[in-house]
């Protein structure tokens, strides 16, 4: 029941700070799952994290996976129902108010000021989630070669990810990295 | 651009029809990217909103926490068939990934030591951070537009990862920030 409570402490909390996108708040489900809570280790959860951005539908889904890790299959529901209820009341309710505000003076100034932050916090979590993946040269240009191919094409992300797996079984086969 | 280019929209869903809509994407849009299965699906496809309209709920879904995912699928359901709607959409697009990551979580307390298993998985989050950062640059290119802006961003990544400020004290402080920056002025009459 502890842990229960906790994983929904933890997603509600976290849920709130996913401006611009469930990267930016990456530094503390970090600090939280690995630090705080030793729910898993930083490649576990770096892998979760992974994996979940391969999985269909919203890219944060692995929060079910670190609450089924911690507490099975309630720990999944509560972590997933955590991690969407308040963003989503928020959204429902604001979303009704935002488009009566669509005159207001100050909502330019909120979309772009939200904006420049949330770009600096996708850029934070960026940062440390390339400490732990970016671990030698290789993985630096995999990251880099994935990164040229989605920003040239309109390649689904998947493959690219995929083939980066592959990457990893071969460079494990042949020793390297 | 006349009114003759749009096709008519279509009548709105019953809850189960959107339910079943949403679920399909949530099942299908694999690789991330949702926002543009969700265009597809709602806009091309099934007609339940034209593109400006979409264009509006994707700026409120960006500006506001929560992913873009899970927030455009509150505000056109609610759109569409109000409280339930948004409640039946965001399920709608929840489960498949929800499940496959629930299941994910047992393979890898069975399978997740290996080394193999470990070997594939590092591969993967060296892919998924090149997409990270696209998605990054993509979002910046949108919303960045002086140099002001820029500041924000690397001041905001430098307290968080360089001086270890929790994300919350550094969004309510350079939000406070940016917004004051961006603040309405000029004419009060414009």
């Amino acid at each position: 029941m502890k842990q229960l409570l906790d994983i929904a402490g933890v997603f509600s909390y976290l849920s709130l700070l996913t401006v611009g996108g469930g990267m930016a708040a990456f530094p503390e489900l970090k600090t939280l799952t690995v630090e705080t809570y030793h729910w898993m280790t930083f490649p576990e959860m770096l892998h979760f994290y992974s994996l979940g951005q391969l999985a269909p539908g919203p890219n944060m889904m692995m929060v079910a996976s670190i609450g089924a890790v911690v507490a099975g299959l309630p720990g999944a529901a509560v972590a997933l129902v955590a991690f969407f209820l308040p963003t989503g009341l928020l959204t429902f309710f604001i979303g009704r108010l935002w488009i009566h505000l669509s005159t207001w003076r100050w909502r330019p100034a909120i979309q772009s000021g939200l904006g420049s932050v949330s770009v600096g916090l996708v850029l934070a979590g960026a940062i440390i989630m390339g400490r732990g993946a970016v671990t030698d040269w290789l993985w630096a240009a995999v990251a880099a070669i994935v990164f040229l191919l989605l920003f040239k094409t309109k390649l689904n992300p998947a493959y690219p990810i995929v083939a980066s797996g592959l990457v990893g079984l071969l460079a494990h086969w042949l020793q390297i990295a | 651009m006349t009114d003759s280019d749009t096709p008519p929209l279509a009548d709105k869903p019953s809850l189960g029809h959107l339910f079943w809509v949403f679920l399909v994407m949530g099942a299908t849009s694999l690789g991330g990217g949702v926002v543009g299965y969700l265009r597809t699906g709602l806009v091309v496809r099934e007609r339940w909103l034209d593109d400006v309209t979409f264009v509006e709920l994707l700026s409120i879904s960006q500006t506001l926490p929560g992913l873009n995912a899970t927030n455009m699928s509150i505000l056109v359901g609610d759109r569409l068939r109000g409280g339930w709607g948004a409640l039946l959409a965001t399920l709608g697009m929840c489960l498949p990934g929800a499940a496959l990551m629930t299941g994910a979580a047992y393979a890898y307390g069975i399978g997740g030591d290996d080394p193999w298993s470990k070997a594939f998985l590092h591969g993967i989050a060296a892919g998924a951070l090149g997409l990270i950062v696209v998605v990054m640059v993509q979002l910046g290119s949108r919303v960045l537009k002086g140099f002001a802006d820029y500041v924000i961003v690397l001041a905001t990544a430098a307290a968080v990862v360089g001086f270890k400020v929790s994300v919350p004290i550094a969004l309510l402080g350079a939000g406070a920030v940016a917004i004051w920056w961006h603040r309405p002025r000029g004419g009060k009459s414009s």
